[in-house]
């Protein structure tokens, strides 16, 4: 019952739909790359150095002669291993130390809350700046680091939830039962707290996509030749005066993308949210 | 007022302790050290030499007693030299630059207030008309745009195809020979496109806050007070409406620090402003410890002057909070 009543809302919503369909898309086009009768994005060709957009390439060449729209493609894989990956990581942490600050309670929740507080007034993207360039600036860095500095959303949410569930008379008739701790979280709780977590992980990917394009952007993200929709906006920007088209579509699939990622979370919300449904 | 100032304070100081423990521990524990990268500018270095170097720097003592040294410099207001080959103190280097970034910043969290009150207000005191929705558009655009390619497509625009604006830079060459009115808008047209861009990912999110608190405002019973005494429309909205909802965006732009000194990297790298963002920037390139932990600090020590102030401006407005558990 409940289910078909967050479907009516999602349907209702062309928002939302639409932007379940692009992350769809992005889904098959990330996974499908290989497939697709595209021009092989590393392949370099001289004779084809920054030319503009046309019908053998749709986007153009960049600085090396590469095509442009199969290297956009190619960086829907990126942005896609980014987004879960390191939304996986700050989940797992969130939810772990979420868990624990609210079904013990005491001086932990004190201390977990605390160290929460302190990431939250962080610079964040100075840390993780800093961090990065003192390791070797590669996919995996990133997505742990994107992982390790966003956690805190997740944590704060599911100690919420676990602080109102655990007073619940399901959890107290299990307490009743004998049931352990470990249990009681893990089957009791947790399965009920999950929603709200769900998406907070959409919306956090949509913000992890963008973290990882400004790093690589700057050049310390995902390093060349792998193409990734923010190191193609380098050479963006290095050929500024000549080569639009270099700073344009990347971009685009960025805007797209986050924007999608964004409507879906954001309509679910909506749906799942019964004291929210109707009232926009 | 006071004992809550002092409280609040109080409570900011392990706080910041915190945030600089974690960033030096973060710094020196990540492999890789500044020793290596001068070594590999330099492969004629010898092993005697790097030892000298790491000693010189105290990068053989263990982390906790670095901290401390670091800690007891840091009480004098001295973050140490710069790795750099120009070894000026941070202190030095810092001061230089923050201004710059500061400027830029207040300029565009000016605009932003300026910009996304009004349109914030507007729009939900008019809710679901055509202005309204196409500020919730405006906002989801807002939100996914990545700035900085926004701000490639402006120089495409602005500086190569219609050659309004200069390229980059803070200043022209030939600065020093200009007139009084050139200089000016050599000043204005170099940071005319920093501030716009940087304002831009803040505007989005503020003008949905000041609507979101509006709405609220909206709904309390003295604006139906307000209006059953015979008030007319716009004095509900203008006289006791729209202070009520300002109180908490206000507050908020006391929290937007973070974000914003985070930006300024990415906007003076593209726009080659010589501001602190930059400096972190080349810092971090090189592996600058004593830079990379300076400006970690002042930027955290803004973050939370951020905070002070969003604390501040929410007791000035709510007794409540002011008069704490007396109730």
């Amino acid at each position: 019952m409940i289910q078909g009543a967050v479907w009516k809302s999602v349907r209702q919503n062309p928002l939302t739909l639409f932007g379940g369909f692009v992350v769809l898309m992005l889904f098959v086009v990330a996974l499908g790359a290989p497939y697709f009768p595209v021009h092989d994005p590393y392949s370099i060709d001289a004779d084809a150095v920054l030319e503009a957009p046309g019908l053998g390439h749709p986007f153009g060449t960049d600085e090396l002669g590469r095509d442009v729209f199969s290297r956009v493609i190619y960086g829907a894989r990126i942005s896609l291993w980014v987004g879960f990956v390191s939304v996986g990581i700050a989940i797992v942490i969130g939810i772990f130390l979420g868990a624990v600050a609210g079904y013990y309670g005491g001086w932990m929740d004190g201390l977990i809350m605390r160290f929460v507080d302190v990431m939250l007034c962080f610079p964040t993207f100075f840390l993780i700046l800093a961090v990065i360039a003192f390791l070797e600036p590669n996919i995996a860095t990133i997505m742990a680091i994107i992982g390790l500095t966003g956690w805190m959303g997740v944590c704060r949410l599911v100690r919420a939830e676990f602080l109102s569930l655990k007073e619940r008379d399901f959890v107290q008739s299990a307490r009743a039962l004998g049931v352990g701790n470990l249990r009681i979280i893990v089957h009791h709780i947790l399965p009920n707290s999950l929603t709200p977590v769900m998406v907070a992980a959409i919306l956090g990917i949509a913000g992890a996509i963008l973290t990882e394009s400004a790093l690589s952007f700057l050049g310390i993200g995902v390093q060349p030749p792998t193409p990734s929709w923010g190191n193609i906006l380098t050479s963006g920007k290095d050929n500024l005066q000549i080569a639009w088209w270099l700073s344009l579509f990347p971009g685009l699939a960025i805007l797209v993308t986050v924007l999608s990622y964004n409507l879906l979370g954001e309509g679910l919300r909506d749906a799942l949210d019964p004291r929210l449904r109707g009232s926009r | 007022m006071l004992s809550y100032l002092v409280r609040r304070i109080l409570t900011l100081i392990p706080l910041f302790f915190g945030i600089t423990l974690i960033s030096f521990a973060v710094i020196h524990l990540a492999p890789g050290s500044p020793i290596d990268v001068l070594a590999d500018l330099n492969p004629k270095m010898t092993a005697e030499a790097k030892q000298r170097l790491i000693s010189y720097y105290g990068l053989d003592k263990p982390l906790h007693e670095r901290y401390y040294q670091w800690l007891r410099r840091f009480a004098s207001l001295d973050f140490g030299v710069s790795f750099s080959p120009d070894r000026r103190p941070v202190m030095d280097k810092i001061r230089e630059t923050l201004p710059i970034t500061i400027v830029i910043n207040a300029l565009s969290l000016l605009l932003i207030m300026l910009v996304a009150i009004p349109i914030g207000a507007y729009s939900a005191s008019h809710p679901y008309s055509a202005f309204d929705k196409s500020l919730t558009l405006f906002v989801y655009i807002g939100f996914a745009i990545p700035t900085f390619w926004l701000a490639l497509l402006a120089l495409i625009l602005f500086s190569v195809q219609l050659e309004w604006l200069p390229i980059s830079g803070f200043r022209s060459l030939d600065y020093a020979r200009l007139s009084l009115a050139g200089k000016i808008w050599d000043m204005v047209s170099h940071l005319i496109l920093p501030v716009l861009l940087s304002a831009f990912g803040g505007l989005a999110g503020l003008s949905r806050y000041m609507r979101g608190s509006m709405l609220e405002v909206m709904r309390q019973d003295y604006i139906t007070a307000a209006r059953s005494k015979g008030l007319s429309e716009r004095e509900v909205i203008y006289k006791h409406a729209l202070r009520n909802a300002l109180l908490p965006v206000v507050t908020i732009l006391g929290l937007s620090v973070p974000g914003l000194i985070g930006g300024s990297v990415i906007f003076e790298q593209i726009f080659a402003i010589p501001g602190m963002g930059r400096l972190f920037y080349t810092g971090v390139m090189s592996r600058d410890y004593p830079l990379v932990m300076g400006i970690l600090t002042i930027g955290a020590f803004l973050t939370l002057l951020g905070n002070l102030f969003a604390d501040i401006s929410y007791a000035l407005v709510d007794p409540r909070i002011r008069k704490g558990g007396k109730g």
